[in-house]
This record gives C-alpha cells, sequence and structure tokens, in this order.
C-alpha cells in the first residue's frame, strides 16, 4: 500500500462566540461557510474542483442533517462533490481532518476541505418520550370522544424539555458529566484547585498576549451578523480576570464539595475551523502554498469516567507507531477540556506507575514542556465549540510552528465517552 | 386523469395520428391526443412570445378548426423557455397611425379572444415566465388557467406604462374574474405578480410546480370545476351608485402619482369602469390612446431600452466572480446588487465596520427582495465580506468604488492588476476622473473600463459604460455584457468630464440655483420642474444628492465646462447645510428625511421652465457634437433611465424633435441676451447631421 503525503495548504477559523443562554445568531453551517469561504477564495482552484467535503459537527440542528453536504453547497462546491458529516464527540474536527487525510494519503483524493462546525448555544431542546407518546396518542383518537380521552390524559410533566447540550455532556454509560469525570482526575492526580485555577488563568493570559501580538488574526476571519455586528476576537476571552475572581467561582458539576468551577474550564461556543488538505501531487500542480504537513494519527480507548486520561494513551500510540519521543514534540496542543484533566495529562506523562500499568511502557514518555503545551492557550480561553475544536488544534499548531521556525507538533484531544485522539504534523518556518 | 407523459407535448415528435395537421402555422404547433387539442406558441423567430396580427390570425384558424370537433378540451401553452406571452407585438404600434385602424385591430383581437371563450369544450391556460398585457388577456378568456410555481412565474397588465390600457377584452374580463378593486389596481399601477400572489387574487386556478403542469391542465378539463368568479363582496364596488365615489376616490390616488396632461390612460381606465363600458368602448378607447404622443413617447422609451439590452447581450461576459474594493454606499450597493443577480462577490474594504454595515443592509435587502429564506441564505453566501482582498485571487472582474481621488485610485488599480489573474477586467466606478489618468500606472491600461452605476444602484436602471481612449475592445463588451447580465441598461460613453448623466444635469442644477440666488423660491422651481414631467425638481434633488457632492461635481465641470459655480452652493457647503445628510440644505428635512417643501403657488412658470430646459438640451446637444454619446436615443435612454427625465415626452431629443431644433436654438439666443452666454446656443445646434440619423444601435 503506498502512501502519499498530506499537506494542509490553507485554513481558517471564526472566532469563538460564548453562548450567552439563547440560540446564536450562527447556525453550525453558517459558521463553517464564515470558516470556508475565504480559504476556498483564496485558492487558485474553483470550489467545484474538491474531490470531498468532510465535516465534524457533534449536535446540529434538526434542519441540519449531514450537514458537512449543507456546507459544501453553500460554499459553492456544486452537486458533484460528495461530502459526509463525522461524529466522534470532542475529537469530530479532528477526525474530519483524520478522514481526509487517510483518503489522501491512499490516493484516492487529491484535494479536501476538511473542519469542524458547532453551535452549541443552539443545541436543541427537545420534547421528552411522554410527550411524544402522548402526542401519538391524539393523532390515533379518530373520534371526539376519542381525543377527549386522549387530552384528559395529559400531565404537565410532559412539558418538561429534554436539553440536548446537556445530555451531550453527560456520559451515558457511566452517568458522569464532564465536568464530573474532571473531577474524578483532579483526585486522582492530587490536583487543587489552586493549581487548576491557576492553568485557567494562564490560558487567558496567554491567547490576550497572542491576540495582542496580532499572532492569531493569521488564523481568524472576521464574522459578521446580519445586524450589523462584527467579531474579530473569540469573546469567551477575559483579559481582566485574575486568580481572586477565578478562586470566587463556585464549583458547578459536583455543586457541594467538588473544584471544578465555569472558570478552570472549557466553555461553551459557537464556532468553526475549516483546513485545505492537498495532495503531493495537488500541491505542485497547481502551485499550493504549504501550510504544513499531516504525519499520522492515533487513537486509544480509556476509561469512560476518566475521559479526561484520552490524550497520555492517543500520544503514547502515535509516538511508538512513529518513532518519535516527546523531546521530538516542539509544540503540543492538548485541548483544555478541564484545567485538571490538562495538569492530569501531564502528571500521568510523568509517572513510572502509570506508564508501566496503564500504558504497558517501562519507561514513562515524560511530561511536555509546560512552555511549550498550549503557548497560546486553550479552551479554557477560546472555548471548546466540541466539533470544531480538533481542527482548531491543527490549524493552530501549523501556524505557531511555522511562527517559531519550524518542526513538529501534536494535537491533541480528550473524547467524551472514554477516548483520545492525536495528531503529528510538520511544518516549515516562514515568514511571520 | 389521462395517462399522456408530461414530455410528450413539448417535444417536438411528429403528431400522433389522426392529430390536425400543424403545417399551416407558422408560430402555432397543433396536437389532438385522447381528445384534448393542446396548442403551443412558438412565435418562429423571436426568443420571447408576442402577439403579433399574425400570430392571432393564426389562433383564430385554429379556433375555427376546433368548433366542429368533438373534443373535451384545448389547452395552450407557450414553447419558450422564457414564458407564456410577453404582450402585445410593440414594434406593431408605430405603423399605426390612425385612431380607427387601431381600434379596428382592438376589436379583431377581441374576436379572436371571444371565439377562444365561446368553445363549447372547456379550455386551460399553462403559464410559466412572463405572461404580460395581450398574453394575460389571452389566458383570462380561457376557461381556467394554471400558473408554474417560481419567483420568474410574472403576471400582469403593464399596458399603462406605455400610455394605453388593455385593449382585448381584459378591462371587461378581468373585474369579472378577481372583483373591482384588485382589477382596477393591477391595470392602474401595470404591476405585475408572481404565482402565489396571481392564485391569492384569483388570476389562476392553480399554482403547481413544472411536473405536474400538464397533468393539473388535463385534471381541471376532465371535471370541469366550476368557472372561477369574484366573491360577493369584491362585486359590491361595482354596483352602479358606488361607482361614481370609487373612481373619486382612485382619480385622488392616481393624481398624487401622474398628471392627467402628461399620462391620460390611467385616467380613461377610471373613466371605462365608470361607465360599466363594453368591449366597442374599450376598441375606441384604445385606438384613440394608441396613436397619442404619450405613447408613443412612451412605446420609444421602452424601444430604446430594449435596444440597449440587444446591444449589451451581443457579446459574452465570461464572469462569474466580482470583487469591488470600497464597501461604502456605491460599492456596498453594487456588490449587494450583483449578488441578488446571482453571482459570486467579494466585497472589500479595510474597515470591518464598514463592511458588518453593508452585510446588514444586504441582509435587509435580500430579505425584503427574495423573501424566501432559503434565498436569503444563497444570497449571503454569494456576497463575502472581505477584508484581507482574498477574492482577488480568483476573480473574473473587479469594480473599484474607493474614495472619488486619484491617487488612492490608482494604488488600488495598480494592486489588482498585480494580484487579479490577468484575464479580468478592471472597472472603475468613478464618476468624475478621466480613465486615462487611472490607468496611466497600469502596466495593461486596456484592462481598465468605467462601470459608472447611479445611486439607488438597485432603483436606477441606467450604467455607463465610460470607454477611455486606452480601453480595449475585449473589456468594453466584457463590462457591457455584465452590466445587462444584472439587468442594468449599459449606454457607452467617452470619457470625458462628467461623462454624459451629470454632464447635462449639471447645467440644469446650476440654472435650478442661480435662479435662487436670484430671489426665485425654490418650491417655485421645483414645482415647475415637476410639472414639467420631472420626477423630483432640481432643488430638492440637489438637496437629496447631498450639496456636497454637487458642488465638487460642478467643480470639476466647471473648468472644461465653463460653468459658473454660483455662491450659494458654496456657502450652503461651508456652513454645513449639505441637504438630506444633516437635515438642512436649500430646504429643511424631517427627521424622516423628508423636505418641508412650502405650497408654492400656481403661477407663470414658463420663464423658470425655459431656463432650466433649456440649459438641459444645449448641454445634450453639446455632448452628442463631441461625440461623448452616439445617436439621439443614445441620450434619451441616458436621462430617461438615468435620471427620469418625463418619460413621456420621450427624452429630451424626441423633445427637440417635437419641438424643432431651429426654435430651440432661437430660443437660447433671445435667452443668452438676457441672462449671458452661458445660454449660447452649442454649435450643434446647426448641425443637422446629429439630429437626422438615429444611433446605429437603436435600428
Amino acid at each position: 500500500m503506498s502512501i502519499n503525503k498530506v499537506y494542509v495548504v490553507d485554513g481558517a477559523r471564526t472566532p469563538f462566540l460564548k453562548a450567552r443562554g439563547e440560540p446564536g445568531a450562527f447556525s453550525a453551517a453558517d459558521l463553517a461557510v464564515a470558516a470556508g469561504r475565504p480559504v476556498l477564495a483564496r485558492m487558485p482552484f474553483a470550489p467545484t474542483e474538491l474531490d470531498e467535503v468532510i465535516v465534524g459537527c457533534v449536535i446540529p440542528a434538526p434542519d441540519e442533517a449531514n450537514i458537512a453536504r449543507i456546507i459544501s453547497l453553500r460554499l459553492g462546491c456544486g452537486k458533484q462533490v460528495p461530502a459526509h458529516t463525522v461524529q466522534r464527540n470532542c475529537a469530530s474536527g479532528l477526525q474530519a481532518v483524520a478522514g481526509a487525510y487517510e483518503r489522501i494519503a491512499l490516493g484516492q483524493a487529491q484535494l479536501v476541505l476538511a473542519g469542524g462546525t458547532e453551535a452549541m448555544s443552539r443545541a436543541p431542546i427537545q420534547w421528552n418520550a411522554a410527550m411524544a407518546r402522548w402526542l401519538a396518542s391524539l393523532l390515533r383518537a379518530r373520534n371526539a370522544f376519542a381525543r377527549v380521552r386522549a387530552v384528559a390524559r395529559f400531565r404537565t410533566s410532559y412539558l418538561k424539555p429534554v436539553y440536548s447540550l446537556l445530555l451531550g455532556l453527560t456520559d451515558p454509560v457511566v452517568k458522569l458529566s464532564m465536568g464530573q469525570t474532571a473531577e474524578v482526575l483532579a483526585h486522582r492526580f492530587a490536583i487543587d484547585r489552586k493549581q487548576q485555577d491557576a492553568y485557567a488563568l494562564q490560558s487567558h493570559r496567554r491567547l490576550a498576549a497572542a491576540f495582542d501580538g496580532g499572532h492569531m488574526q493569521e488564523e481568524i476571519e472576521t464574522l459578521y451578523d446580519t445586524r450589523g455586528n462584527f467579531y474579530t476576537e473569540d469573546n469567551g476571552l477575559r483579559r481582566d480576570t485574575d486568580t481572586e475572581q477565578l478562586a470566587k467561582l463556585k464549583p458547578v458539576f459536583d455543586r457541594k464539595y467538588g473544584q471544578v468551577t465555569s472558570g478552570n474550564s472549557s466553555q461553551i461556543t459557537d464556532g468553526a475551523a475549516m483546513l485545505m488538505l492537498a495532495s503531493e501531487e495537488a500541491v505542485a500542480r497547481l502551485r499550493l502554498p504549504v501550510l504544513g504537513e499531516l504525519l499520522g494519527h492515533a487513537w486509544a480507548g480509556v476509561d469512560p469516567s476518566q475521559m479526561g486520561l484520552g490524550p497520555v494513551h492517543a500520544v503514547s500510540k502515535l509516538f511508538s507507531r512513529l518513532k518519535v519521543k516527546m523531546s521530538d514534540i516542539k509544540h503540543m496542543e492538548l485541548n483544555e477540556a478541564f484545567a485538571a484533566q490538562v495538569l492530569a495529562c501531564q502528571a500521568a506523562w510523568d509517572s513510572p506507575d502509570y506508564a508501566r500499568e496503564e500504558l504497558g511502557l517501562a519507561e514513562p514518555l515524560g511530561r511536555m514542556d509546560p512552555d511549550r503545551l498550549n503557548p497560546e492557550g486553550g479552551a479554557i480561553a477560546c472555548g471548546h465549540p466540541v466539533g470544531a475544536s480538533g481542527a482548531r488544534l491543527v490549524l493552530h499548531l501549523l501556524h505557531a510552528l511555522r511562527r517559531k521556525g519550524g518542526g513538529k507538533g501534536v494535537a491533541t484531544l480528550c473524547i467524551g465517552g472514554g477516548q483520545g485522539g492525536a495528531m503529528l504534523v510538520r511544518a516549515k518556518g516562514g515568514a511571520a | 386523469m389521462t395517462d399522456t407523459p408530461e414530455d410528450k407535448v413539448d417535444a417536438p415528435t411528429p403528431p400522433a395520428e389522426g392529430a390536425a395537421p400543424t403545417a399551416r402555422f407558422n408560430h402555432w404547433r397543433l396536437e389532438v391526443r385522447d381528445e384534448v387539442a393542446t396548442l403551443t406558441l412558438d412565435v418562429a423567430g423571436q426568443s420571447a412570445n408576442v402577439l403579433s396580427q399574425e400570430v392571432l390570425r393564426e389562433l383564430d384558424q385554429a379556433l375555427v378548426g376546433f368548433e366542429a370537433k368533438p373534443l373535451k378540451g384545448l389547452i395552450i401553452v407557450s414553447g419558450k423557455p422564457s414564458g407564456f406571452i410577453a404582450g402585445a407585438d410593440v414594434n406593431e404600434f408605430e405603423k399605426i397611425t390612425d385612431p380607427a385602424r387601431a381600434a379596428e385591430l382592438a376589436r379583431a383581437g377581441q374576436h379572436v379572444f371571444n371565439r377562444l371563450a365561446a368553445l363549447p369544450f372547456p379550455s386551460v391556460a399553462v403559464i410559466h415566465g412572463y405572461c404580460l398585457g395581450g398574453g394575460l388577456e389571452l389566458a383570462l378568456a380561457c376557461t381556467y388557467r394554471i400558473a408554474r410555481d417560481g419567483s420568474d412565474t410574472r403576471l400582469g397588465l403593464p399596458e399603462v406604462r406605455l400610455g394605453i390600457h388593455p385593449g382585448f377584452a381584459g378591462t371587461v374580463r378581468l373585474p369579472r374574474l378577481i372583483g373591482h378593486l384588485r382589477a382596477l389596481s393591477l391595470m392602474l399601477t401595470g404591476r405585475t405578480v408572481r404565482a402565489k400572489e396571481a392564485r391569492r387574487l384569483g388570476l389562476v386556478d392553480d399554482v403547481v410546480p413544472e411536473r405536474h403542469l400538464l397533468r393539473a391542465a388535463n385534471v381541471f378539463l376532465s371535471t370541469k370545476p366550476a368557472r372561477r368568479r369574484a366573491v360577493w363582496f369584491r362585486r359590491v364596488p361595482g354596483l352602479a351608485p358606488l361607482r361614481p365615489m370609487v373612481v373619486r376616490a382612485l382619480t385622488r390616488q392616481v393624481q398624487k402619482k401622474v398628471n392627467p396632461d402628461h399620462y391620460p390612460a390611467p385616467y380613461r381606465i377610471l373613466e371605462l369602469w365608470q361607465r360599466a363600458a363594453g368591449e366597442e368602448q374599450e376598441a375606441l378607447s384604445i385606438g384613440e390612446l394608441l396613436v397619442s404622443r404619450t405613447s408613443r413617447n412612451l412605446v420609444h422609451v421602452f424601444q430604446v431600452g430594449e435596444a440597449l439590452k440587444r446591444e449589451g447581450n451581443r457579446h459574452p461576459h465570461h464572469i462569474e466572480r466580482v470583487h469591488v474594493v470600497g464597501a461604502g454606499v456605491m460599492g456596498a450597493d453594487i456588490a449587494i446588487w450583483a449578488a441578488y443577480k446571482g453571482f459570486t462577490v467579494s466585497l472589500q474594504d479595510r474597515h470591518a465596520e464598514v463592511l458588518a454595515r453593508a452585510m446588514k443592509k444586504a441582509h435587509g435587502f435580500f430579505k425584503k427582495r427574495l423573501k424566501e429564506p432559503r434565498a436569503v441564505q444563497a444570497a449571503m453566501d454569494r456576497l463575502m465580506p472581505d477584508l484581507a482582498g482574498n477574492g482577488l485571487k480568483h476573480v473574473d472582474l473587479v469594480i473599484e468604488a474607493i474614495v472619488e481621488k486619484v491617487d488612492p485610485k490608482r494604488e488600488v488599480i495598480k494592486h489588482v492588476e498585480d494580484t487579479a489573474p490577468p484575464q479580468a477586467v478592471i472597472a472603475t466606478n468613478t464618476s468624475s476622473i478621466p480613465l486615462e489618468t487611472l490607468a496611466e500606472t497600469m502596466h495593461d491600461p486596456a484592462r481598465l473600463v468605467g462601470l459608472h452605476f447611479f445611486n439607488p444602484v438597485a432603483k436606477m436602471q441606467l450604467v455607463e459604460v465610460v470607454r477611455g481612449a486606452q480601453t480595449g475592445e475585449e473589456a468594453l463588451n466584457r463590462a457591457r455584457a455584465w452590466a445587462c447580465a444584472i439587468g442594468r441598461l449599459a449606454l457607452d460613453v467617452k470619457s470625458s468630464p462628467g461623462f454624459l448623466v451629470n454632464r447635462i444635469l449639471m447645467p440644469y442644477l446650476i440654472e435650478a440655483v442661480t435662479m435662487v440666488e436670484e430671489g426665485v423660491p425654490p418650491a417655485h422651481i421645483d414645482r415647475a420642474a415637476k410639472d414639467f414631467g420631472m420626477p423630483m425638481g432640481p432643488i430638492e434633488l440637489a438637496d437629496t444628492v447631498g450639496l456636497d457632492i454637487c458642488l465638487s461635481v460642478a467643480e470639476m465641470l466647471s473648468g472644461p465646462l465653463k460653468l459658473e459655480v454660483p455662491d450659494r452652493l458654496r456657502e450652503l457647503v461651508e456652513q454645513g447645510h449639505l441637504g438630506k445628510k444633516t437635515g438642512q440644505g436649500f430646504y429643511q428635512f424631517s427627521a424622516k428625511g423628508k423636505p418641508k417643501i412650502p405650497a408654492a403657488k400656481k403661477q407663470d412658470d414658463v420663464p423658470v421652465t425655459e431656463r432650466l430646459i433649456l440649459r438641459l438640451l444645449n448641454e445634450a446637444i453639446a455632448c452628442l457634437r463631441e461625440g461623448v454619446v452616439e445617436g439621439t436615443d443614445a441620450v434619451d435612454a441616458a436621462m430617461v433611465y438615468g435620471t427620469g427625465f418625463a418619460p413621456y415626452l420621450g427624452g429630451p431629443m424626441r423633445y427637440v424633435e417635437s419641438l424643432g431644433e431651429t426654435g430651440i436654438s432661437h430660443s437660447l439666443y433671445r435667452l443668452s441676451q438676457e441672462y449671458g452666454k452661458r445660454f449660447a446656443p452649442d454649435p450643434g445646434w446647426a448641425q443637422p447631421e446629429l439630429f437626422g440619423h438615429r444611433s446605429p444601435r437603436a435600428t
């Protein structure tokens, strides 16, 4: 089996917009179009020349079935370009990029637009099953008498809505919310509230510095709504926050005794990131610019109640398969689902016991240099639109590597349900 | 339901056995299948169906042939993709000079349609695309009407826009079908309605998608539901004692829109209706109107517009992607309009807040025009706000619409030339800078052409396609064809100060301001201009456009045209009174942007009107003499479609023709004695060749 080289030639993301408790201004498809449109505009070929569009999305709206196809058509790719949607919870965007990588590596495609999108603020609110049964009985009632009887069976509890977002953020097998899995890790690795808040604060400071340094503008496209507003920055970024403010926040998942707060967790946001992937041949034929190369990816399963440790295992697999070690990695993007979870991953990589017992390694991999781990902050500051984050990590990783003179980098995420995904990339240093 | 497959009727296959021979018709195809006759109209040598006398004669023959046959029904359908029937043949109008002859033709049409209505079996008109004027009257004579769903289906009786009214019994049949007030509204405004609204009005019996058109027709023919007629309360306004009241109320409304001396047709419609007139009175009335000066001139205006469309469509534009630089009012409006018309557009500006404003405006515009949410979304998706200029990489036409200054424009044009693909046309929306100046710094100056839009873009039909001395033929042809493709009338003009429209308009505006300086009240001047037939008085126009803009155009033109810029204009601009946008200009404006114009007393307007209009005409002749445009029709098209110059007069040159050149140049001489040499007759008045022949493209 021949493996072709796979390049990322361009990409963009929208600013991530914090959910304000009501449906946001953009649908998931709107966001992906806003991110993908400028990328396609910069290409020297027409959108109709794409081989495939692959988009990750966890909770598309009810009118967004196979959202990738909708996005593809709205981007002007035409009826002949096939498109499919992938769902791997928090790593849906990374899965889309991985799928595109595989198609190009196998020589089945030359040009693939891949990415992720999520409008978490628009996650549907549904009727519960009792309501659905009652509605069905009403429809079945054939005469006036039967209808009156059906109406009489109504109970107000039927009106209790089902928030698909809350359900989506709860593990259906172990019945823990994602935040509770972070509490489990904080307990297991003895990570206290102070460490978590300090990590969260650092995330905000790092992202603010990246914006102020003009580094984020190369990957973020200004977003315009229909009411005359525009967005250039991730609006969950709190430039004014400090240790004191973070310390004041109450735990939200284990309300009484917990340590995980909204301040040291990733934010519920809307956003999209799209990448243009091309084969070596397409790069040469169309003289495409090269942002970086994708070298491979790996996936691993862990205990669902400790899903935050997914990256530990995925990276371990990735390293052993591609023969790299932690010291080869110049820059790592580890999705900040929770501060406790990032710190737990670091602790696990460092732990000889964990290496031996859980990873089957004689020696630990060693922790990632904290200065080169999420150096421009992460989801705690910018937000975690679940379907989009994986693509954002790859996009940002490539831009950051280029700016810092090139080298190898890893993008990795923990995945609700107990998985981890990781991707190894390489970029050449470029003008920045 | 019959089992006739849908594709059988449209296919040009030989008729089935037993079908009537079709060879004797040039324009109709006849097919009989399962005792249902289908007449397909496909007028020879035309892209759209029009009802010429020959077409009507052939229809009559076909109908005569049916009368003795045992048929179940008749389907009338169009063989043209563009639509059903666009109306009567306007080109035949000009050949008719005698009102009696015109009435005779109307009677002949009525006769054919009556034969159709009196067939012993039901008939159904299957309508797609345009169904206008005589075409709708034909459909009204059928027992049933079925329209294709979709935004391109348009029905209406727009005759009033050509200075006439329906003449094939439309004024009689329409009120019966949809009720009096609705019928009068359609006929008086000449507006067209889409399929859904047509069903709501009762104009059509059903609206169905393409796939069900012929099935639906066959269902109507076999089930024969009762003929549609207006419900009782819509028939009430037609009760004899109420008619005078209704007419009084409607007359008041019409008077607000049009002057009865200029546009008699709508008043004639009301008069006919008040008398509950029959077909004979309709025929006599249209006979008179058809040969009237107003109708002749409105037909002229229509035809010069059609000629521009033909000229524009002679070449392909090869344009799919458009990039507009500058998201100010003009740039944004051009981009929005182009996206609305189906082009993929990127709109560049250095400021995100300017782009945000443009996107808000775009959304409002698309929502209003397209209504359907998916169509609005598609239009928004076609319009990309573009801070970085990404759209330049892959583009077929770039339009520069930034601030009206030479250096920044040159810089943009140079950047565009360096970045955009070499085959892309580069256009500038400059209204005042010579193209040669902007092209100086280009590698290939032949690529630069002017596309001068007027404000507001969505309303003003004219676009001046500006040819600099350096402009290449290809850029010109493609720009012209593209302007046509976005539904604008593209007029070639030579790159010279003010091009055509602004140049002709400026002396007229300046004369108005000069009169204000002399002490004539602005309201008096505006009133005179409106009585002449202008859509807006010159002073109100200046206030609306913005006095700063007027001043800068006036100053730019003052050198080459030797215009004296009135001090009053300068003073107002210096005081910051810029017109509507600041709430104060020559007039005060209300918070809603309405000017407070004191009622002007009716008085002798002759000197005022004469001074205004003669300066305009004098400048028009100068433009012709200098070859800014070719042909008198071009001037008429520019001024009517670009400024709304009294359409009932047919445009300035048509007006000159009606008055005679010598008379006008004598009047100018007289005014020059009284008011100075700005009225000196242009040497062009003495060159008969300027008036003698029509523009080559109008023939």
